[in-house]
C-alpha cells in the first residue's frame, strides 16, 4: 500500500519538467486501488464509526475513484471529443477566443508582446494581433495597471499580466484606489472591465519575494472580484468568465500548475466567477481549498479514503465572494471543515472563510474549523525550508484524523 | 495657428513629424509609420527672455508664452483683428473664470457653516489655467483631474448644482454623494475624475489617451480624435507615477496634454525645496517631447499654449508637457493654516489675478463693457445661489444606497437576475441565495 501511494506521490509531485496529467493518473489509480478488499469504516459527523460490510464494497470502491477525479465531467470528456492542454495553453486559448470575439479586449504587461510572456501564456498573440492589443510596457506596474484601468474606463477591456504576481504589490494604490473603489466613489457611472492576472504562490525555491500569495492583501479591497483557476479546465473557463465580467477581477495563477495537462472540450465553455468547484463529494468532512493545494488534498484524500474516511473536497476557486451556497450545503452534509490554503496565516483567505462560516453556519457545526496555511515566515530559498513554510499532504491526514476523532 | 509659434517656443520638436497637413481632417491623423515610433531628432530653441517677472528664484529660464510671440507676429502685420479672442470667446472665459470663484468662494462660506465636510480644496487663482485648457475642449475629450477638481468640473460642463450637490453628500450630487470633493466624475461630460492621491490620475489619463489611440488605430474608427488633458501640481512632477507616464505617453505618441499647475507650493513643501531642478518643463524634452512653460496667471496665454498642445495631441504628434506657473489664493485647503509662504509672496500674486486681468484686457480692447460683465457676475452669483438651494433641499441617500455600485456586474455578485441587488437579499449573507 505504501508503495502504491509513494509512487501516486512523485506523480503528483509538480515541477515544470514533469506534465501532471489528471487523466492519466485518474485511470492508474483506479486501476491500482479497485483491487482493495479490505473492510471500510465510515466515520459519521457524530463521531461513532461503522464498518462497512462486504456488501457495500461497491460504493467504498465508487468514493476512492472520486479521491482523484479533479472534476466529475471530467470523466466524461476524456471519452468525448476534446483536446489536450496544459493549463498555460489553455489560458492562451481562453484569451485568444476573447480576443477573436471582442476587438476591444487588449493584452498589456512586460513582456507579454515579442517575449509571449513570462509563462507563454500570450505567446504568439502580438504576431496575430499587433503590438498595439498586445502591448509590451516598460517596466512600471503601477503606471501601465493604471493604464489599463484608464483604458478600461473609457471602452476597452484589457487583461493587464503582473510578470509575477508579486510585482503587483508596486501597482497597489491603483488596484485598490483605481480599480476597485472608482466604480463606487463615480457613483456607478464608470465600470471598469478589467482583468488582472499572473503567476503567484510558493514555487520552486524562488525566494521570498517571487513567492507571494497576494490574494490575503487584495481580498479586503471593496469592489474586487478574485478568482483562482487550478486545472486547464477551469483556467480557461474563468479567463473567459473574467474577460467578459463587468467588475475588475483578478486572476490568480499558480507557477507550480502551468504545466498541469487535461483534456478540454472543443466547444467552447465558460465557468461562473462566483461558483465553487465540487472536486471530491463525500461525507464525512468538508475540505475547503483552492489553486495549488487542491492537489495536496487530493493526495491527501486517497491516503484518508484508504484509512476509511470520505472528505469532500471543494475547490472554493471564488476568493471574493465566497460561495457559501456550496460551502454552506457541504457543511450542513459534514458538520466538520477543514480549510487548506497556500496563503499566510494572519489575515488570510482562510482567517476570512473560517469568519464567514462561523457567522453564517456555526449551528451546523460539530466541531471547530481547522485551518492549515502556510507559515507566518518570508518564503525562505532552501528547499527543506521552503517546504516546511507550506501544508504538506501528511499535515492534512493527521488534520482530518484529529477533525473527525 | 501654425507650427512655427509652437517652435520658436522652449520646445523641442521631433524630426519624424510630418509638419505639411496640420488641420483636423481625420486622414491626416493617421499616423502613417509604424506603431514603433522612430529615433527622434531633437532640435532645441532657447527661449526668449521678454517675460514677466517670475518668483522661482532658481529659474534660468523666464516665463514665456506663445502668446507674446504671437502678438509680436500679428504687429508686424498690420490688421484690425490683431486681439487674442473674439468678444463672443472672451465672454465664455470671462463666464467660466467666474463662475471658478464664484463657486469656490461659496464652498468656503458652506464649509464654515457646516454644510461640507472632510477636506475641500479650492481653486481661487489658479482659474487661467482651467479655463484656458478645458474651454478648448470638446465633449469626448477627457479631463483627468485630482483631489483640486471642483473648478475642472465647472469648465468641462457638470452643472454647479450637481457639484455643489455632491459637496453637501446629496443624492443629487454628480456621483450621488458616494464621492465628495476629491471625486467628481462625469461619464456624459469625459470628467475621468477626480484623484485625490498624488499622481494617480496620471495613468489614469495616460489610459485614457491609449482608448483613444487603439480606437483609431485598431477599430479603425479614422474620426477619433479625442485628446485627455491631465492637471496636476508641482509636487506630483516628483512623483514616480509622473516619469513613468511622460515616458510611455512619448514612447506610444498618445494624444494627451500634461498640465502642470505649479502653484509653488505643496501644502507646507515649497516647490524649491523639493525639486532639484525646479523649472518642470525641462522635463518634456527629456522623454522626448516638447515642454513649455507659460504664465498661468494670464489665460489668454494659457489658452493660446493649450491650443497648440491640444492640435498637436489631435493630429496625432503626440504629447506634450505645460508648467503653468501659478499660485493658490488660499491654503492647501480649508483645514490648512497656510502659515508658511510670505505675504509678499502672496501679494504678488493676488495683484496677478487673473480674472482682473482679462478684465482689463477685455476692458482696455473694447471687447466688452463694464456693464457687460457686471451682468455676468450677476448671473454667476444667481447660478451658484440657486445651487446652494438644490443641493440644501436634495435629500440625503438611503441607506439602501449603502452597498449599492459596489460591483458593476449584473450577471455576477452585484445585481441578481430579477435585477436586484443580490446584497439585499437576505438569504445571500446567510450563504442560502443560490449564486
Amino acid at each position: 500500500m505504501a508503495a502504491i501511494f509513494q509512487g501516486l506521490g512523485a506523480a503528483t509531485a509538480l515541477s515544470p519538467s514533469n506534465c501532471f496529467d489528471s487523466n492519466k493518473l485518474h485511470f492508474s489509480s483506479r486501476r491500482s486501488l479497485s483491487g482493495r478488499k479490505a473492510s471500510f469504516f465510515v466515520v459519521r459527523s457524530d463521531g461513532s464509526v461503522n464498518f462497512a460490510s462486504n456488501s457495500r464494497d461497491h460504493r467504498a470502491q465508487q468514493m476512492i475513484t472520486n479521491a482523484v477525479a479533479t472534476k466529475a465531467d471530467n470523466s466524461a470528456a476524456s471519452t468525448k471529443a476534446g483536446h489536450e492542454l496544459l493549463l498555460f495553453e489553455a489560458l492562451r486559448e481562453g484569451l485568444e477566443e476573447e480576443m477573436d470575439r471582442d476587438p476591444h479586449v487588449c493584452v498589456m504587461g512586460e513582456d507579454v508582446g515579442h517575449y509571449g510572456g513570462s509563462y507563454k501564456v500570450t505567446r504568439g498573440l502580438a504576431d496575430k494581433y499587433g503590438d498595439l492589443r498586445v502591448l509590451d510596457t516598460p517596466i512600471a506596474e503601477n503606471s501601465f495597471t493604471g493604464m489599463g484601468i484608464g483604458a478600461a474606463m473609457t471602452g476597452l477591456r484589457p487583461i493587464v499580466e503582473g510578470m509575477n504576481m508579486g510585482f503587483l504589490l508596486l501597482a497597489f494604490n491603483q488596484i485598490s484606489n483605481n480599480c476597485g473603489m472608482l466604480h463606487y466613489t463615480s457613483g456607478g457611472q464608470f465600470t471598469i472591465p478589467i482583468v488582472i492576472r499572473g503567476p503567484g504562490g510558493v514555487g520552486r525555491q524562488l525566494g521570498a519575494e517571487h513567492s507571494q500569495r497576494l490574494e490575503s492583501y487584495f481580498q479586503s479591497i471593496p469592489g474586487i472580484q478574485m478568482v483562482a483557476c487550478s486545472t486547464p479546465y477551469n483556467a480557461k473557463g474563468l479567463m473567459k468568465a473574467a474577460i467578459r465580467s463587468e467588475n475588475p477581477v483578478i486572476l490568480f495563477e499558480h507557477v507550480l500548475l502551468y504545466n498541469l495537462k487535461e483534456k478540454i472540450p472543443d466547444e467552447e465553455y465558460i465557468c461562473n466567477l462566483e461558483e465553487a468547484e465540487m472536486v471530491r463529494p463525500g461525507e464525512h468532512v468538508t475540505i475547503l481549498t483552492y489553486s495549488r493545494m487542491r492537489y495536496h488534498v487530493m493526495q491527501a484524500a486517497k491516503t484518508l479514503v484508504n484509512k476509511g474516511y470520505d472528505p469532500e473536497v471543494i475547490d472554493i476557486r471564488s476568493l471574493k465572494p465566497f460561495d457559501l451556497h456550496t460551502i454552506g450545503n457541504s457543511i450542513k452534509k459534514t458538520h466538520r471543515v477543514l480549510i487548506v490554503e497556500e496563503c499566510m496565516r494572519t489575515g488570510g483567505i482562510g482567517a476570512s472563510l473560517t469568519a464567514a462560516i462561523t457567522e453564517n453556519f456555526h449551528d451546523y457545526l460539530d466541531a471547530p474549523i481547522v485551518c492549515l496555511s502556510s507559515q507566518d515566515v518570508p518564503t525562505p530559498y532552501a528547499g527543506t525550508l521552503e517546504e516546511w513554510t507550506v501544508v504538506q499532504p501528511a499535515q492534512i491526514v493527521t488534520a482530518i484524523e484529529q477533525l473527525c476523532q | 495657428m501654425s507650427s512655427s509659434t509652437f517652435s520658436s517656443m522652449n520646445t523641442i520638436k521631433s524630426s519624424c513629424f510630418t509638419t505639411e497637413n496640420h488641420s483636423l481632417n481625420p486622414s491626416s491623423i493617421i499616423p502613417t509609420s509604424s506603431f514603433l515610433v522612430s529615433t527622434h531628432k531633437l532640435r532645441f530653441n532657447t527661449p526668449t527672455a521678454n517675460s514677466p517677472p517670475c518668483f522661482i528664484k532658481n529659474r534660468q529660464t523666464h516665463i514665456v508664452a506663445v502668446s507674446d510671440v504671437k502678438q509680436k507676429q500679428l504687429k508686424s502685420t498690420p490688421s484690425v483683428g490683431n486681439l487674442l479672442i473674439t468678444k463672443e470667446e472672451g465672454l465664455e472665459l470671462y463666464e467660466d473664470m467666474i463662475l471658478g470663484r464664484t463657486f469656490e468662494d461659496m464652498c468656503a462660506q458652506m464649509y464654515y457653516r457646516g454644510k461640507m465636510f472632510g477636506f475641500v480644496h479650492l481653486y481661487n487663482g489658479q482659474e487661467a489655467v482651467s479655463t484656458g485648457f478645458i474651454k478648448l475642449l470638446k465633449q469626448q475629450d477627457c479631463v483627468v483631474s485630482t483631489y483640486r477638481d471642483h473648478v475642472h468640473a465647472l469648465s468641462k460642463g457638470v452643472p454647479a448644482r450637481e457639484v455643489m450637490s455632491e459637496l453637501f453628500g446629496k443624492t443629487t450630487g454628480c456621483v450621488r454623494g458616494q464621492g465628495g470633493s476629491m471625486h467628481m466624475f462625469s461619464k456624459e461630460h469625459n470628467l475621468i475624475g477626480g484623484f485625490a492621491f498624488i499622481g494617480e490620475g496620471i495613468p489614469i489619463a495616460t489610459g485614457t489617451a491609449f482608448t483613444s489611440k487603439y480606437n483609431r488605430e485598431v477599430l479603425k474608427q479614422a474620426d477619433c480624435d479625442h485628446v485627455t488633458l491631465a492637471f496636476f501640481g508641482d509636487g506630483t512632477c516628483n512623483n514616480g507615477q509622473f516619469f513613468e507616464c511622460l515616458n510611455m505617453a512619448a514612447l506610444w505618441k498618445l494624444p494627451i496634454v500634461f498640465v502642470v499647475e505649479n502653484n509653488l507650493w505643496a501644502i507646507g513643501m515649497s516647490h524649491e525645496r523639493a525639486t532639484s531642478d525646479p523649472e518642470i518643463w525641462k522635463k518634456g524634452p527629456a522623454f522626448g517631447m516638447p515642454g513649455v512653460h507659460v504664465d498661468g496667471m494670464d489665460v489668454l496665454k494659457v489658452r493660446e499654449v493649450a491650443k497648440e498642445a491640444v492640435a498637436r495631441a489631435r493630429r496625432g504628434d503626440g504629447p506634450t508637457l505645460i508648467e503653468c506657473e501659478t499660485y493658490r489664493f488660499r491654503g492647501h485647503s480649508l483645514a490648512d493654516p497656510d502659515e508658511l509662504r510670505d505675504p509678499s509672496e502672496k501679494a504678488h500674486y493676488a495683484a496677478r489675478d487673473p480674472i482682473t486681468a482679462l478684465k482689463k484686457y477685455m476692458i482696455e480692447n473694447k471687447l466688452a463693457g463694464e456693464a457687460e460683465l457686471k451682468a455676468i457676475e450677476k448671473k454667476i452669483d444667481e447660478l451658484v445661489e440657486e445651487a446652494v438651494e438644490f443641493a440644501d433641499a436634495s435629500p440625503h441617500p438611503d441607506r439602501s444606497q449603502l452597498l449599492q455600485n459596489v460591483f458593476a456586474d449584473p450577471k455576477g455578485f452585484g445585481i441578481g437576475p430579477d435585477g436586484r441587488y443580490r446584497c439585499e437579499d437576505p438569504k445571500f449573507t446567510q450563504g442560502t441565495a443560490h449564486v
